[in-house]
């Protein structure tokens, strides 16, 4: 608070006040949490029946965790992808050859512009029907979808991370006698991947949250086995929760090591990217505003 | 070609892309409500207000669009009987933008705290060096600053929130874009690239002039330090 622009360091009569308004905020928080759980138990929504199938074995051990191993798995192809894509994509649009970084270009703003959602549904089809892949169609049209729209994301935070490098960098590699592409290759590119690690990090977030669109083509990922375990129980609600809270647990712990990361990154001096940088995609500060399904578009803030 | 241009006139596109422009436009207004009161409880020097705020959005942001919308579809109008009035498909409607509302709040908030982090500390102790009360220094010298410096984060949120309208379709919205493609893919087969690049140009046309509008936005109130 001492360091809020907003506020200055409260005296005695301002501390006072916010004393008094602090406790009036929390009884309004715990009114509201009684209101709330006072109306769904008035609908016999907090009954232990509704609730103990989440506490037996059999419900985690046949439904929810095999969800959450495809969850999982369809997240980590897509990280990978990504990240292949991404590395790609990302030198292709640094290219000097204007060809190459033409197309590079509109591959990237075109898969940062489409829906991830609209991707699945077409994917879903293509492959089963086009492609005619029998075995996990869903499952590989999720992966698709999520590595051609964080891969591009993932591309464009490479790119901004190796213009926001000193420029003495590369001007070090070609006075060593490097060509340009080595220097890219040996020198920036490296620099700019530990820069970017807390908002790639991020970026998986997104990755884990947006497998999640998978319930719509009956990909069966946790979502999807908890809505269809629980529908027959009528505690679809219930399973919601407990799904909900398994996947913020999961990417709460993914924000977490982000922020660990950018503050190990920023005391140690190597690859730092100019100060600016660091405060739009890089540092804490723009971690926290990573965009929902990541729109991140780094290099326009400058 | 004949065969690709049919499908403009068996189906409504237009209208489907005119379905999530409408839900992005009132999700939007009511992100940026609850994103304003969010992001001053956060910034308050008020312990329990920025607690409210700051586990608000750790929740909603860690937890999928779809879980939201679904949320309210199946279990608070399903399960709990809670109805937002108007027909059947209007009220999934507004269901539908409550979840995206609900959402995108925490980004807006996030964005708007990071408008306030880019006025330098220098600025506030001046106004006060000058003789401004509290009121008047945020009204004449911090907000206004703060405001710019949310431009681009905040036209960020509304681009993914344009995006994710097409989510809705998890809640039941079946008139917006990714279902109506999803029915026009089951029954045109042989079609399903043009079909699928048709939809996709309409969000790039949609989102690219958002993208444009806010970086110029941006470099024209631009704060120079």
């Amino acid at each position: 608070m001492s360091s809020s622009v907003l506020f200055d360091t409260p005296g005695p009569r301002a501390r006072r006040n916010v004393l008094i308004i602090n406790v009036i905020g929390a009884l309004v928080i715990v009114g509201l949490l009684w209101w709330i759980i006072a109306g769904l138990a008035a609908k016999g929504q907090m009954e232990a029946s509704q609730w103990d199938d989440f506490i037996q074995a059999d419900t985690w051990t046949d439904y929810l965790l095999p969800g959450l191993a495809n969850t999982l798995k369809a997240a980590a192809l897509a990280i990978v992808g990504s990240i292949v894509f991404g590395l790609i994509f990302g030198i292709g649009r640094l290219s000097t050859n204007p060809l190459i970084n033409v197309v590079c270009s509109v591959v990237v703003e075109f898969f940062r512009a489409v829906p991830v959602l609209l991707m699945i549904v077409f994917f879903n089809i293509f492959i089963a029907r086009t492609l005619e892949v029998s075995s996990n169609s869903a499952m590989w049209a999720v992966v698709a979808a999520l590595v051609f729209y964080n891969g591009s994301v993932v591309a464009e935070l490479i790119r901004s991370g190796v213009h926001n490098l000193p420029k003495g960098q590369r001007e070090a590699g070609i006075a060593i006698g490097l060509t340009r592409g080595q220097s890219l290759r040996l020198v920036e590119i490296p620099q700019a991947l530990v820069a970017m690690l807390p908002a790639l990090i991020g970026q998986f977030v997104v990755i884990l949250k947006d497998s999640a669109l998978g319930y719509i083509i009956s990909f069966n990922e946790l979502l999807f086995y908890g809505r269809t375990y629980s529908s027959p129980n009528g505690n679809v609600l219930q399973a919601l929760i407990v799904v909900a809270a398994v996947f913020i647990i999961i990417n709460f712990t993914l924000s977490k090591l982000a922020t660990v990361v950018s503050r190990r990154l920023s005391s140690r001096g190597v690859g730092k990217t100019r100060e600016g940088a660091a405060a739009v995609v890089g540092g804490p500060a723009g971690l926290e505003a990573v965009e929902p399904g990541g729109t991140a578009q780094p290099d326009k803030d400058e | 070609m004949d065969n690709y241009l049919s499908i403009f006139t068996e189906y409504d596109i237009p209208g489907a892309l005119w379905v999530n422009i409408q839900l992005t436009f009132f999700a939007a207004i009511g992100a940026l409500i609850l994103g304003t009161i969010l992001a001053m409880m956060r910034i308050s020097p008020v312990a329990s207000f920025a607690a409210i705020g700051t586990s608000y959005v750790n929740i909603i942001r860690n937890t999928p669009l779809t879980i939201i919308i679904l949320f309210g579809v199946l279990a608070l109008n399903g399960q709990l009987g809670l109805n937002l009035g108007g027909g059947f498909q209007e009220n999934f409607f507004r269901l539908a933008i409550m979840g995206l509302a609900i959402y995108h709040a925490a980004f807006v908030c996030e964005a708007i705290r990071s408008g306030v982090n880019t006025v330098p500390l220098g600025q506030a102790e001046a106004a006060r060096a000058i003789g401004l009360a509290f009121m008047p220094a945020a009204r004449m010298i911090i907000l206004p600053q703060a405001f710019r410096g949310a431009i681009v984060p905040l036209g960020n949120v509304l681009i993914a929130l344009i995006k994710n309208s097409t989510v809705a379709a998890v809640g039941s919205v079946s008139i917006e874009a990714s279902s109506v493609m999803k029915d026009m893919l089951d029954v045109r087969a042989d079609i399903v690239i043009p079909i699928f690049l048709t939809f996709a140009a309409g969000f790039v046309i949609i989102v690219i002039p958002v993208g444009l509008l806010t970086t110029w936005l941006s470099k024209k109130l631009a704060v120079s330090r």
